[in-house]
């Protein structure tokens, strides 16, 4: 059974409006001057930031790759299955509805979920809350900190498919009786989810906060 | 440790500072601004997540040792392992696939236990390991691509999909890879990066100034 959390003391300042920075790996606040070149943590060594240099950047461009290789991904033919009296060749979202009619509903589902809706909600997400620290919003922010961390723990789900996929392919190849193959999309789609995964740790939650302070805080 | 009652902390989620203090056994410590969960007391975590880790080692060779599963068609029966699955993929041609699979259902696991079982097993022992900086950033950096609880719902999805058309038969390596998935989440549950950096710097600063 899981204890209460205690809130550690409320309405305190921010560390980097106090020239304090958490480094990245080891989580220690040490002091920066801000105007230093460059600082290292002095536990573990790493380069400190105040703020993930870059980080709006480069996860925009990650996003923006994402999305053009979700439409080859979705496409593309997934998986190809032969057999003496049938052959299909599957999309993603083909290779669900067949699933759905062939009564396998529990696993259609499950495989849309990762494959289809994971997928897009990481996409659409990551760009609301991309757009909304550009314009440096103050809405809901910790509504928007959470949809962050659900972005995070889903994301690596979306891998499923690739796994079937991988094993479908190198067992049925045994079998004489019946051929399954991957197809082109597997390979969109696989960069789909690596890149939505660096897209996701490339962004900075504290980017969402800091509208709510009067300074802006860089590098 | 009067000392870490002084220690600031800054939130990673919204930078909030907030000062560390002492908590009772199996509570944790949340964010009051943002809801983060900024560290929890575990006391006997080292124990625990090295217990956890060597048992899923262990499990982790079976896992890749014995067949997953195998189909039987007219009195011919195929078996794989997932590694002669990845070895497939690969003679098929679909290299960037395989390699996908290879890195995050086998290296990543690998590496994340290997680190583990690097940093804590001296720990235990009352020694700190060299460049212990280094395992430590390898094992944040590791920790989202090792991806064997989605290998096993990927596991049972194919089987699903394979008893449409054959007859089945389960293997050891299915049984191993569902126990290394209840052992890896035991492992990271109790695992206490925190702690971890402490105990070492603790044990770190005790050899350089004796
Ligand atoms: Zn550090
Ligand atoms: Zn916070």
């Amino acid at each position: 059974m899981e204890r209460p959390g205690v809130a550690v003391t409320a309405g305190g300042p921010i560390a980097a409006a106090r020239g304090l920075c958490a480094c990245h790996v080891c989580q220690l606040v040490s002091r920066r001057v801000p105007e230093a070149s460059v600082a290292h943590c002095p536990r573990c060594g790493a380069r400190l930031h105040f703020r993930r240099p870059g980080s709006v950047q480069r996860c925009w461009a990650l996003v923006i790759a994402s999305y053009i290789l979700y439409i080859p991904a979705n496409v593309l033919i997934m998986m190809e299955t032969g057999s003496l009296i049938s052959y299909r060749r599957d999309t993603i979202v083909s290779g669900v509805v067949h699933l759905w009619k062939t009564g396998s509903w529990m696993i259609a589902v499950i495989v849309f979920i990762a494959s289809v809706a994971i997928p897009l909600l990481k996409l659409f997400s990551l760009t609301l809350l991309l757009i909304s620290v550009q314009r440096r919003s103050t809405w809901n922010p910790r509504q928007r900190t959470r949809l962050y961390r659900l972005v995070e723990a889903v994301g690596r789900w979306s891998m499923l498919d690739i796994y079937v996929v991988t094993l479908l392919a190198a067992l049925v190849q045994l079998g004489s009786m019946a051929t399954v193959k991957a197809g082109p999309a597997a390979v969109a789609f696989g960069a789909v989810v690596v890149l939505t995964m660096f897209a996701t740790m490339e962004f900075d939650p504290r980017l969402i906060w800091d509208p709510l302070q009067k300074e802006e805080f860089h590098d | 440790m009067p000392d870490r009652t002084a220690q600031l902390i800054a939130c990673h989620d919204c930078d909030l500072l907030q000062r560390d203090i002492q908590l009772n056994p199996g509570c944790y410590a949340s964010c009051p601004r943002c809801g983060a969960v900024l560290y929890r007391n575990a006391t006997d975590s080292v124990d625990r997540t090295l217990a956890y880790t060597l048992a899923a080692a262990m499990v982790f060779l079976g896992a890749n040792v014995f067949p997953i599963f195998s189909i039987e068609v007219q009195g011919d029966r195929s078996a794989i392992t997932l590694f002669e699955a990845v070895l497939s993929l690969w003679n098929q041609g679909m290299m960037t696939i395989s390699l996908l699979v290879f890195l995050t259902a086998m290296v990543a696991p690998a590496v994340e236990l290997l680190s583990i079982t690097y940093l804590l097993l001296p720990l235990k022992l009352g020694k700190v390991p060299p460049s212990y900086p280094l395992f430590m950033r390898v094992l944040q950096f590791i920790e989202p691509w090792c991806m064997v609880e989605v290998l096993m719902l990927g596991v049972l999805v194919s089987l699903v999909k394979l008893t449409n058309n054959f007859r089945v038969i389960p293997g050891m390596a299915l049984w191993s890879f569902a126990v290394l998935t209840l052992l890896l989440a035991a492992a990271a549950a109790s695992f206490n990066a925190r702690d971890v950096w402490s105990q070492l710097d603790a044990k770190w600063n005790d050899q350089v100034s004796p």
